[in-house]
């Protein structure tokens, strides 16, 4: 169970290593045009692949985690998954129209999906996991 | 799914956890077999029968 930990840890420290990374590289490339290079293009273009081929190796570190999980934790984190798919679909394309139909007093940024889809995981996966205790 | 999983952990003097390490799997999956609020999948099934010595059916049962 010693190794398990230790190797779950290891895991999760990766995950959050390239998280950070991807969060960091995605405010240079949002941020470095305007502030760094003044709109250099090559340089733009560069922090864009950067940022792209960091989200795709975090993506995989989270894989590497989702492997190291047991039966129940995989339940848990499929379900949680399968909700937060689901009603970002829903809720995502709803609010899309409520800005095109000019319901809503802001523009609907991706931004706010995001966050949407961060939250909704966050609840659903503590909800799940207290069913099962 | 019912299981007699707790009742023979205990004849053996096993914690939780000692079964979890066993088995492969986390604590709170032995808890929530025991509890019967999860349905372990089949290779977890025979390593507890095989565990314990004893068929599937003579451990859990469906009701």
């Amino acid at each position: 169970m010693e190794l398990m930990k230790i190797e779950r840890n290891k895991r999760v420290r990766k995950l959050a290593l390239w998280t950070w990374n991807w969060m960091a590289t995605m405010a240079i490339a949002t941020f470095g045009p305007k502030f760094i290079w003044d709109d250099h293009e090559f340089l733009s273009i560069f922090s864009l692949l950067v940022n792209f081929t960091t989200g795709i190796i975090m993506i995989l570190a989270n894989r590497n985690l989702f492997n190291h999980f047991d039966e129940l934790e995989r339940k848990v984190h499929l379900e949680a998954m399968a909700l937060t798919l689901g009603l970002s679909v829903v809720v995502g394309l709803s609010f899309s129209l409520l800005d095109q139909q000019n319901y809503i007093p802001f523009e609907a940024e991706i931004s706010y999906l995001v966050m949407f889809m961060g939250i909704t995981y966050l609840i659903a996966s503590v909800v799940n996991s207290n069913r099962f205790k | 799914m019912k299981n007699r999983i707790r009742e023979l952990r205990v004849e053996r003097n096993m914690t939780q956890e000692d079964l979890a390490e066993i088995i492969g799997v986390s604590r709170q999956t032995i808890n929530a077999i025991e509890k019967e609020k999860f349905d372990p999948s089949l290779p977890t099934a025979f390593k507890m029968a095989r565990l314990f010595e004893k068929t599937i059916e003579e451990i859990f049962s469906f009701d």
